[in-house]
């Protein structure tokens, strides 16, 4: 099978190229194994037809540091694979030398290279004149200048695409080596070539090059230990000899780039970019930078609160639309349930997040496109190091506060697995939208929400003020811990690359935003309908069959008994009634009693236990859970009935259940509680295992558990908030 | 005591010297173009101070201030 392969450098401007060349066809999975996408689509050669082209994730060089390397490195050396047909190397023009790091790499792995050279017309504007021909004559391969977003230089690339696939491979950039540097590469290859690895000489040579830069990376899937101890003793054996082998590879390789360069690039005027440093002077500046960061954080912010919210609410409307018209075609009985509650439900649970991912995806491409996002990076990175995080996981923590699913996701941006699992894992306690109808309804329930504290502020507004706090404290201080425990490690060196500024194009924005959207509705949204589907389980069955035949007999009566303007409210009345007992009855609620003892010093009952349960779901569904508990159909968290239900609710032994403290401890449970399973199905579908998600619930449980005891036994030792 | 990139003056033309850092994080940067010989230049720093942004090769890299002050330059 041929297949051309596709890499570069990040911000080489390799995505757009690939949907250029490819269209947008491109199919997107996992690599195995490791939650890197693997972007693959068809390419049509002018001669040889449809051919098979893999657009592989973004490096600087061929050396592994994370999962995303090592999936370059292997498709491009052949390890574990068949080597490549032929690489496209995407060059940015603008950065010729260091992007030369890796296209000599690749060359001289001696699989048939074609470079892009991209940006063209952004390296012309600002005086980068580079000399194709004698750049292709000095690395031995077809050099084509493009610019990608205006089709320029295709067709002419996939003609060099085609030759390239019928040349002999074995074309390489002599990299003059010094003795002992070629002493140590020749040891390793033997040894390579004594375990059988690499096709041919010259991709064993790459290999061994590899293996010496690579040897003691992390997790590496692919490096034998014979290999490794190979590399080991080569370095042992040039540092003998006085020769920083690292060292030696990298600038003896840079030394032949610059020569390069020089007889290739003209540059007409050296203090070039000037466009970008003009608008870095503003962007970056210690006042102006920070003051339109904020800015652009509250646009994000608002955007993902208050613009998604009416498309929300549109899906939600037409989800029970749907609810009630299949209803009402099904016959009465569980299977009507199954269907209504149990699948449309979930599909309903799982559609109702994407106006947030997309709208938070279209903005973070559009802040990455143009460069921008790598500049809210460097502004923050300070602030972020307190509790050992990049500068990057700012963004998705940001965005958590809205809501947790489309943060998860938005993780994608940090390069390090570590510090991406450590956001990812303490993104849930920031506090979500979703937690808000819980603070609204215990509040009203239990304080006088319009009463003011020293005159100025309401008490409902200290409540909320005092949660926030609360949350951020508690995903910062995760954070820091995960950083020391679990996931020990150092707080990795920024090595951040501040690209050109660019206009961003439209149609990347929206190809990167379907991608995944749509990669969340397959992935995690099966997750979350199975789970859906459970919890409707739980809390419709069993039924009793005795409560069903008593309020039968109740309904009956209602038309004999009661004047006929009041039937109609009666029978309302009825239903929320029925429906409390039967949810007692269910396996949630007989969950619900079996786990009061353990609810009890939090100060919650079984009512508020099922509640719970129900809140997993999704946690505003913990108000409407409750309605049915208290017996009120269609409850929201303004309704007044519940509230006051919740006001009159007492323990058997006649003492209110909801006090001012059992609402704090209630409150800071959700806070900290994990109960999202959409969260959790997030952050299975990208940590790639079950073990992640397994941990935040278990960690983020016990946290709520504690914090919660905590806040009502200590509240009740020293007696407040208990009349 | 040899000048580092920690501590040279926005705008001052040097020429990376040595990189005193770990292994890895070493490598990664003569990757990116900061090797020994490499002309090199500190463009601004981010409004708290940390991180510093150079110019090295023709582009634009970012690194805090821990691994600039292990990096010695000579002035140009």
């Amino acid at each position: 099978m041929t297949v051309v392969l596709l890499a570069g450098n990040p911000n080489a401007g390799k995505t757009t190229l690939f949907n250029r060349l490819t269209g947008a066809r491109a199919k997107v999975a996992n690599y195995p194994g490791v939650t890197v996408d693997r972007r693959e689509s068809s390419l049509t050669l002018p001669r040889s037809g449809a051919v098979t082209c893999v657009d592989l994730p973004g490096t600087y060089s061929l050396t592994s540091r994370s999962a995303e390397e090592e999936v370059a490195v292997d498709a491009i050396l052949g390890v574990g694979q068949p080597p490549p047909s032929a690489v496209i190397v995407a060059v940015d023009s603008t950065a010729l030398a260091r992007n030369l790091y890796l296209a000599t790499q690749i060359i001289d792995a001696g699989v048939p290279v074609v470079l892009a050279l991209t940006m063209t017309d952004e390296a012309r504007a600002s005086g980068i004149q580079i000399d194709h021909a004698a750049l292709a004559e000095r690395l031995g391969v077809a050099v084509v200048p493009i610019v990608a977003p205006r089709g320029e230089g295709i067709d002419d690339l996939l003609l060099a695409v085609e030759d390239a696939l019928s040349q002999e491979r074995a074309t390489r950039v002599p990299v003059p080596r010094d003795e002992v540097v070629e002493r140590a590469l020749a040891a390793v290859e033997s040894r390579l070539a004594e375990l059988q690895l690499g096709a041919t000489d010259a991709a064993r040579r790459a290999l061994a090059e590899w293996t010496i830069l690579s040897f003691d990376a992390e997790g590496l899937m692919h490096l034998t230990p014979a290999a490794r101890d190979a590399a080991r003793d080569a370095r042992r054996d040039a540092e003998a000899d006085g020769v920083d082998l690292d060292r030696e590879l990298v600038t003896q390789r840079y030394r032949r780039i610059d020569e390069i360069v020089a007889a290739t690039v003209v540059e007409s005027s050296p203090d070039r970019s000037r466009w970008t440093d003009r608008i870095d002077a503003v962007l970056t500046h210690p006042y102006a930078g920070t003051a339109i960061f904020l800015v652009v954080m509250a646009i994000l912010f608002e955007t993902l609160f208050a613009w998604s919210d009416p498309m929300i609410g549109v899906i939600e409307d037409v989800v029970s639309a749907t609810q009630g018209a299949v209803g009402g075609l099904l016959p009465e009985g569980p299977f009507r349930g199954l269907v209504v509650d149990g699948v449309l439900g979930g599909v309903g649970n799982t559609i109702v997040f994407v106006p947030q991912i997309a709208l938070l995806f279209v903005f973070i491409t559009f802040l990455e496109d143009s460069g921008y996002l790598a500049r809210v990076a460097f502004v923050i990175d300070r602030l972020m190091g307190g509790v050992g995080l990049h500068g990057k996981a700012f963004v998705p923590m940001l965005s958590g506060f809205a809501c947790a699913i489309p943060a998860v996701l938005a993780t994608r941006t940090m390069e390090s697995r570590r510090d991406r699992l450590i956001t990812m894992l303490a993104i849930p306690l920031t506090s979500c939208s979703a937690r808000l109808p819980v603070y609204v309804l215990v509040t009203a329930a239990v304080f006088d929400p319009s009463s003011r504290v020293l005159g100025i502020f309401t008490t409902g507004s200290i409540v909320l003020l005092a949660m926030y706090t609360l949350s951020i404290v508690a995903a910062l201080t995760a954070a820091a811990v995960l950083r020391r425990t679990v996931l020990r490690g150092p707080r990795p060196t920024l090595v951040l690359e501040l690209p050109p500024y660019r206009v961003p194009m439209p149609r990347n924005i929206i190809r990167a935003t379907w991608a995944r959207v749509r990669r969340f509705l397959v992935d995690a949204g099966t997750i979350i309908l199975a789970m859906t589907i459970l919890l409707w389980a739980l809390l419709s069955f069993p039924k009793d069959a005795e409560v069903e035949t008593r309020y039968e007999a109740l309904r009956a009566e209602v038309a004999y008994e009661v004047p006929p303007e009041l039937q109609e409210e009666r029978l309302g009345e009825l239903a929320g009634e029925e429906a409390g007992e039967q949810l007692r009855y269910s396996l949630a609620g007989r969950l619900g009693r079996a786990v009061e003892p353990v609810l009890e010093p939090l100060g919650f009952d079984w009512r508020l236990g099922i509640g719970i349960i129900g809140a997993f779901a999704a946690r505003e569904v913990f108000v409407s859970t409750l309605g049915v508990v208290f017996g009120i159909s269609e409850a929201d968290e303004t309704s007044d009935p519940l509230r006051d239900r919740l006001r009159a609710a007492t323990w058997p032994d006649g003492r209110p259940l909801l006090t001012p403290l059992s609402g704090m401890s209630l409150m800071v449970f959700f806070v900290l509680a994990c109960q999202c399973m959409s969260t959790i199905a997030a952050v299975r579908r990208e940590s790639g295992s079950w073990r992640w998600p397994l941990l935040l619930l278990g960690y983020m449980s016990a946290l709520a558990y504690v914090a919660s005891l905590l806040v009502y036994q200590v509240g009740k030792l020293v007696g407040i908030g208990q009349a | 005591m040899k000048d580092t990139l920690g501590q040279v003056e926005l705008g001052q033309r040097c020429v990376v010297e040595r990189l005193d850092l770990p292994r890895r994080e070493a490598l990664r940067l003569m990757e990116m173009g900061l090797t020994p010989g490499a002309a090199v230049r500190v463009l601004r720093r981010a409004p708290l101070g940390d991180p510093i942004l150079l110019r090295v090769r023709g582009y634009s890299l970012s690194i805090r201030n821990s691994e600039a002050c292990r990096i010695e330059v000579q002035r140009a």
